[in-house]
C-alpha cells in the first residue's frame, strides 16, 4: 500500500496517499508561477501602455549598457543549465554533485545580481530615478524601468536565498530531491521572465 | 404553510416592483435632446425584455415552491431533463442578447459615432474640484491654448489662458453657467484640471466622464429651451455632493444678448 | 466498507490556547477564524452603512458615537459631507473584500474542501495558517485608518487615479489613510493568492480514493472554480495597489497625467494615464464580483439537493460547466464598467456583447435551481429558506444587467443609484444569503450544535423583504437619476426623491437590526442549542460521515473510499458518498 507521512504542526498523521495525487510542491509551484506571470504580465502591460502614450520615448541605452546586458543573460541562462544539472544530480541521488551544481547556481545568480545592481547604480548616478529623466524624455522610463527590473532582481535575489535554504536542507537531510525540483521550476521561470525583460526593456531602449 | 409564504411574498414583491416601474413612480425627467428619444427607446425595449424574464423568473420559482413545498411523493425530474433549459437559454436569451445588442448599438452609435454637424458650436468645459467652468471661443471662433501652469483661482483665470500674449484668447468668454442656443448642435470639450468628474445633464440623456490628461469631446443638440442641473457623476473629492451647474437652453435671440452679456463682463 | 485501512494514526490535537485557537494549522480552525473576521467586519460595514443612510434621509441627525470615534469628520455626531465618502469607502472596501470574498470562499472553503474531499487538511498547512494572518493584518491595516488624524480615504472602493494616487493634496483621507488602505489591499491579495493556490492544489492533489472529479460536492467545485479566478485576478489587483503606492510614495507618475492643479499648484508629474488605473483596477474588479458569487453558486447548489431530496436537474455537469463559464467569461468583460470613463465609444461596444453573453450561463443556472424544484420533496429548513432567498434576489441582480450592459441605456444609468441597487443584489446580498444558507447548514458540522430553527425563519424573513425594500428602491430612484456617492441631496433635482430616501433608510434600519437576530442565534446556539447529529440534514457528502466537530484530522484516521456522486437522493432515500450500496438517483 501506497503511504506517505504529513506532518501537521509535529504530529504524524498517517494516511493513504492519495489516488489522483502529484507532488504536491510540484502542483504547489506550477499555480504560483501561473500566477507570478500574471504579476509580470501587468507590470509589463503598464510598461507598454507607457511607452504608447508617450509621444516621444527615447533610447538611453548606449553599448556598455548592451553588453552588460548580454552578460547578464550569459550568466542567467548558464545558471538555468547548473540548476538542470543539479536536478539531474538529485535524481540519481549524487550529493556531492549536487552541493556542487546548487552552489554554482547560487553563484551566477549573485553574480547576476551584482551585475544588475552595478547598472543601476551607474544609471542613479547618471540622474536616473524612478520620477527624473536627465535626458529629459519621459519620466515614464525610469518608473518602469526600475520597477519592472526591480520585481525580476528581487525574485532573484529570493531565489538565491531559497536556494541556500534548500541546498542546507538537502545536506542535513531534511530536504529530498523533490525540493531541489521544486526550486529548479522557480528558478527557469525567473530566468524565462528574463528573457522577456531583457528585449523590452533593454534592447527595445538601445540607440 | 412557509412555503406557500414564501411564493406569496415573492409573487407580492414581483408585483409591486413591475407596479412601481410601470406606473413611472419614481421616473426620467422629459428629454430635451435630439439624441435622447434613441436612448429612451432602448431603455424602454430593455424593460420589456428584462421585465417579461424578471416576472417569469420570479413566478415561476414562486410556483415551485406554493406546488412542491412539503411533497412528501417519488421525487421526479422535469422531462426532457436539462437539455430543453440549456437550449431555453441560448435561443431565448440569446435572441434578446444579439437584438438588445443590435438595436443598442444603433442607439450608441447615434451618440457617439455620428460625427458632429459642421455647424456645430464650440464650447470648452474645464472641472475642477468642485466646480465647472465653461469657455465659448468668442468673435475670432477660436480658443486660446491652454497653460495649467497658468491656472489661477484668485484672478479667475480658471482655464489657464494668457490673453496678454495669445491674441486667440483675448476674446475667449469663461462663464461659471452654460447656456447654449436650442436646436443648435453643441460641440463640447471636456477638460479636468485635477482629478476625474463627470458631466451629466439627466434631461439630454448625456453623461461623460472628464479624464484628467484627456480632452474629450462629446455633441449633442437640445430640443427644449429651460434650465437644466450639470451634476458631477464620477467621485471627485469632498465636496463631490456639491458640484454642479446649470445648462440654460435659450431662443437663439436670448442666448445672443446673455453672450454679449458675459462678454462684456470678462 | 467504508474504511479500507484504518492506521495506528498516532496523532494528536496540538495543546495548548495559542497553538490550538490562535496560530492553529487546523483548516477548521482557520475556516472558523475568517468566517468570525468576516462577521465582525460585516457588522463594521452595517453600522457604516446605517450611518449613511441616517445622513441621507436626515442630514443633521447626530450620532454621538461618531463624533467621539472623529471629532473632525463628525463635530457633535453630525457627518461632515467628506467623512461621509470616508465612510462609504471603507464600507465597500470592508464589505467587497474582508466579508464576502473571505467568508464564502476563505471561510467556508477552509473548513469544508478538506473534508469534503476527504483529506485531513489543506494541502500546505502553514501556508494556510499564513493567508489567514496575512488577511487579519490587512484589516488591522484598513480598521486603523479609522483611528488617524485625517480619517479614512474617501475616493470610494475603486479608489480611482488620480484622486487616490496625488496624495493629501486631493482632500483629507487621500494622505495617510489612502496609503494604509493601499498596503492593506496589497496584502489581502496576497493572503488571497496564497490561499487560492492552496486550494486549488488540496482539490487536485489530496482526494480521497474513488473521488474523481465528477463525484466532487458541487461546493467543493466552485471553491476549486472560483480559486482559478482568484488566482489570475488578485495577481493583477496586486501589480495594481503596487503602482498606485510607487505614484503615492516613489514619485512616479503612471497613473497621473502632467498638468494638474491643485490649490493653483502645478503637480510635478507628467505622462501617466488614470485609465491604465481603471483597465488594471477592473481586470481584477470584474472578475471580483464572480470571486464573489461563485461560491455562493457552489454553496446553493450543495444544498438544494439535501432539501429537495433529488439531484439538481442536468447533474453536475451543467451548474459546474455554467460555473466555468462565467469564470472564464469574467475575464473579458471588464471594459462595461468604462462606458462613458472616456475609452474608445468602439471599445464600449466590444465589452458589450460578452456582457451580455456573461448572462447565459447565469441563467443556466438559475434554471437549473428553479426547475429542480419541480417533482421534488421540497423541506423548508432555514438553509434552503436562504437559498431560495438567494435565487430570487439573484435572478432581481441579473436582471438590472441588462440595463447596464448596454453602452446606451447604461451612459443615463451609469453612476446612479441603480448602479448601487443592482450590485447590492447581484453579488451583495445575494452572496449574502448564500453564507447565511451555508452558515446555518453547516453550523452543526462546525460547532456540534443546532440553530434555532424560529429564529433562523424570523431572521429570513425581515431580511428578505428588508433587502427588497431598500435595493429595489435604489434601482427606482436610479432610473429617476438620483446619483450615487453623494453625501447630500442639496440640488434641486434630489429633494422630491427624499421621501423614497427616508424609506430606504428606515427599512435599511430594520433590516440591519434584524441582523441581531442571527447574532444572537448564533452565539446562543453554540452554547444552549440542541446536540447535533453526524449528519442532521440527511445529507451524503463526506462531511456528514464524520463527527460533528469532526477531530483534528477530520476522519479520525479513516481512509475512506468513495463510491457514488454527492446527489444520491431520492425522496427519504439517499446513500452517502462512501456507501458501497446501489445507487438510488441513478446518476
Amino acid at each position: 500500500m501506497n503511504q506517505s507521512q504529513w506532518t501537521i504542526a509535529g504530529h504524524e498523521v498517517v494516511m493513504e496517499a492519495s489516488p489522483y495525487g502529484i507532488e504536491k510542491k510540484k502542483l504547489g509551484i506550477w499555480i504560483f508561477l501561473v500566477s507570478d506571470a500574471c504579476t509580470f504580465g501587468a507590470f509589463l502591460f503598464a510598461y507598454g501602455y507607457m511607452r504608447i502614450g508617450a509621444p516621444v520615448w527615447g533610447a538611453p541605452f548606449g553599448i556598455p549598457s548592451i553588453v552588460n546586458g548580454v552578460v547578464m543573460t550569459a550568466v542567467l541562462l548558464s545558471s538555468s543549465l547548473t540548476m538542470l544539472a543539479g536536478v539531474r544530480a538529485s535524481q540519481a541521488a549524487q550529493k556531492a554533485s549536487v552541493k556542487k551544481w546548487l552552489a554554482a547556481t547560487m553563484i551566477l545568480g549573485a553574480i547576476f545580481a551584482a551585475l544588475h545592481l552595478r547598472e543601476w547604480v551607474s544609471l542613479i548616478g547618471e540622474g536616473w530615478r524612478l520620477f527624473a529623466n536627465p535626458t529629459g524624455g519621459p519620466a515614464q522610463f525610469g518608473a518602469t524601468f526600475f520597477s519592472v527590473t526591480g520585481l525580476h532582481l528581487s525574485h532573484v535575489i529570493v531565489g538565491v536565498i531559497v536556494l541556500a535554504f534548500v541546498a542546507r536542507g538537502y545536506n542535513q537531510g531534511r530536504y529530498d530531491q523533490s525540493h531541489i525540483e521544486t526550486a529548479g521550476l522557480y528558478w527557469h521561470f525567473v530566468d524565462l521572465v528574463w528573457m522577456f525583460v531583457f528585449p523590452l526593456m533593454y534592447l527595445m531602449n538601445a540607440h | 404553510m412557509v412555503g406557500k409564504i414564501f411564493a406569496v411574498v415573492v409573487a407580492l414583491v414581483t408585483l409591486v416592483t413591475a407596479y412601481c416601474v410601470i406606473t413611472h413612480v419614481w421616473w426620467m425627467p422629459v428629454d430635451i435632446s435630439a439624441h435622447g428619444p434613441k436612448i429612451d427607446h432602448q431603455i424602454e425595449e430593455t424593460i420589456l425584455v428584462a421585465g417579461l424574464l424578471f416576472i417569469a423568473g420570479q413566478i415561476v420559482l414562486a410556483s415551485f415552491v406554493f406546488l412542491y413545498g412539503g411533497a412528501r411523493g417519488k421525487p421526479k425530474q422535469i422531462p426532457g431533463g436539462a437539455k430543453p433549459l440549456v437550449i431555453f437559454a441560448f435561443v431565448l436569451v440569446g435572441t434578446e442578447i444579439l437584438a438588445l445588442s443590435f438595436i443598442g448599438s444603433k442607439a450608441w452609435g447615434a451618440v457617439y459615432f455620428a460625427a458632429p454637424d459642421p455647424s456645430s458650436m464650440p464650447i470648452d468645459v474645464q472641472a475642477g474640484q468642485f466646480a465647472y467652468y465653461f469657455r465659448y471661443p468668442g468673435l475670432d471662433g477660436k480658443f486660446g491654448a491652454l497653460h495649467p501652469e497658468m491656472i489661477n483661482e484668485g484672478t479667475q483665470n480658471y482655464f489657464g489662458i494668457d490673453p496678454e500674449h495669445d491674441p486667440d484668447a483675448k476674446d475667449d468668454i469663461v462663464t461659471a453657467e452654460m447656456a447654449i442656443p436650442v436646436n443648435q448642435p453643441i460641440l463640447l470639450t471636456l477638460h479636468s484640471k485635477d482629478v476625474g468628474h463627470s458631466f451629466y445633464v439627466r434631461e439630454l440623456r448625456v453623461q461623460q466622464d472628464f479624464v484628467p490628461g484627456l480632452d474629450i469631446p462629446i455633441h449633442f443638440t437640445a430640443t427644449q429651451t429651460g434650465r437644466y442641473e450639470i451634476v458631477c457623476t464620477q467621485l471627485c473629492g469632498l465636496g463631490h455632493y456639491n458640484m454642479k451647474a446649470y445648462l440654460s437652453v435659450l431662443s437663439q435671440a436670448d442666448f445672443d444678448d446673455w453672450l454679449k452679456k458675459q462678454a462684456a463682463m470678462q | 466498507m467504508a474504511e479500507t485501512s484504518v492506521q495506528a494514526a498516532h496523532h494528536a490535537a496540538p495543546q495548548g490556547f495559542i497553538r490550538k485557537y490562535l496560530f492553529s494549522v487546523d483548516h477548521k480552525v482557520i475556516g472558523i477564524q475568517y468566517l468570525t473576521l468576516s462577521m465582525v467586519a460585516a457588522f463594521v460595514g452595517m453600522a457604516l452603512s446605517w450611518a449613511m443612510r441616517l445622513h441621507l434621509a436626515y442630514p443633521d441627525f447626530r450620532i454621538p458615537l461618531l463624533g467621539w470615534l472623529s471629532p473632525n469628520g463628525a463635530p457633535n455626531g453630525v457627518m461632515t459631507p467628506e467623512y461621509y465618502l470616508s465612510l462609504m469607502t471603507m464600507h465597500g472596501t470592508i464589505m467587497a473584500f474582508f466579508v464576502l470574498t473571505a467568508a464564502p470562499f476563505a471561510g467556508f472553503g477552509n473548513f469544508l474542501l478538506p473534508i469534503q474531499v476527504g483529506a485531513a487538511d489543506m494541502a500546505f498547512p502553514r501556508l494556510n495558517m499564513t493567508s489567514f494572518w496575512v488577511t487579519f493584518v490587512g484589516f488591522l491595516l484598513a480598521a486603523a485608518t479609522f483611528f488617524i488624524p485625517d480619517g479614512p480615504p474617501l475616493s470610494g472602493w475603486t479608489a480611482y487615479a488620480p484622486l487616490s494616487a496625488v496624495g493629501s493634496v486631493a482632500g483629507p483621507g487621500q494622505g495617510l489613510g489612502q496609503t494604509l488602505w493601499v498596503f492593506s489591499i496589497a496584502l489581502f491579495c496576497i493572503a488571497s493568492l496564497l490561499g487560492a493556490l492552496n486550494f486549488i492544489v488540496t482539490t487536485l492533489d489530496l482526494r480521497t480514493k474513488g473521488l474523481t472529479l465528477s463525484r466532487l460536492p458541487l461546493s467543493t467545485w466552485a471553491w476549486f472554480i472560483d480559486a482559478w479566478v482568484s488566482l489570475l485576478a488578485f495577481a493583477v489587483l496586486l501589480p495594481c495597489g503596487l503602482l498606485l503606492a510607487l505614484d503615492r510614495l516613489g514619485g512616479t507618475s503612471f497613473f497621473i497625467p502632467g498638468g494638474l492643479v491643485f490649490n493653483d499648484q502645478l503637480q510635478p508629474h507628467s505622462g501617466g494615464s488614470p485609465l491604465l488605473f481603471q483597465h488594471l483596477f477592473w481586470f481584477f474588479g470584474h472578475p471580483e464580483v464572480y470571486i464573489i458569487i461563485l461560491p455562493a453558486f457552489g454553496i446553493v447548489s450543495h444544498i438544494f439537493p439535501t432539501f429537495i431530496r433529488k439531484p439538481l436537474v442536468g447533474g453536475w455537469k451543467v451548474i459546474t460547466f455554467a460555473e466555468i463559464a462565467v469564470g472564464t467569461l469574467s475575464f473579458v468583460v471588464w471594459g462595461h464598467h468604462m462606458f462613458v470613463s472616456g475609452m474608445s465609444p468602439f471599445m464600449a461596444m466590444v465589452f458589450s456583447v460578452p456582457t451580455l453573453f456573461i448572462t447565459i450561463p447565469s441563467v443556466i443556472a438559475v434554471l437549473v435551481w428553479v426547475f429542480s424544484l419541480y417533482g421534488s420533496n421540497l423541506r423548508f429548513d432555514t438553509p434552503m429558506l436562504y437559498s431560495l432567498g438567494f435565487v430570487s434576489l439573484f435572478i432581481t441582480g441579473g436582471i438590472g444587467g441588462f440595463f447596464l450592459a448596454q453602452p446606451s441605456t447604461d451612459s443615463y444609468l451609469h453612476a446612479t443609484s441603480f448602479v448601487v441597487g443592482h450590485f447590492h443584489f447581484t453579488m451583495g446580498l445575494s452572496a449574502i444569503f448564500a453564507t447565511f444558507a451555508g452558515f446555518y447548514y453547516w453550523y452543526p458540522k462546525m460547532f456540534g450544535r443546532m440553530m434555532n430553527e424560529k429564529l433562523g425563519k424570523l431572521h429570513f424573513w425581515l431580511s428578505f423583504v428588508g433587502v427588497y425594500c431598500v435595493f429595489m428602491t435604489l434601482h427606482l430612484t436610479g432610473f429617476a437619476g438620483s446619483v450615487r456617492r453623494y453625501s447630500a441631496f442639496v440640488d434641486d433635482f434630489m429633494i422630491p426623491l427624499m421621501p423614497a430616501q427616508r424609506f430606504m433608510t428606515i427599512s435599511a434600519l430594520l433590516l440591519g437590526a434584524s441582523q441581531f437576530i442571527f447574532l444572537f442565534n448564533a452565539i446562543w446556539s453554540r452554547f444552549k442549542g440542541p446536540k447535533a447529529a453526524d449528519n442532521p440534514w440527511g445529507a451524503t457528502t463526506l462531511e456528514w460521515d464524520t463527527t460533528s466537530p469532526p477531530p483534528f484530522d477530520n476522519f479520525g484516521g479513516r481512509q475512506l473510499t468513495v463510491y457514488h456522486g454527492p446527489m444520491e437522493y431520492h425522496g427519504e432515500a439517499s446513500v452517502m458518498q462512501t456507501s458501497p450500496a446501489a445507487s438510488v438517483a441513478g446518476t
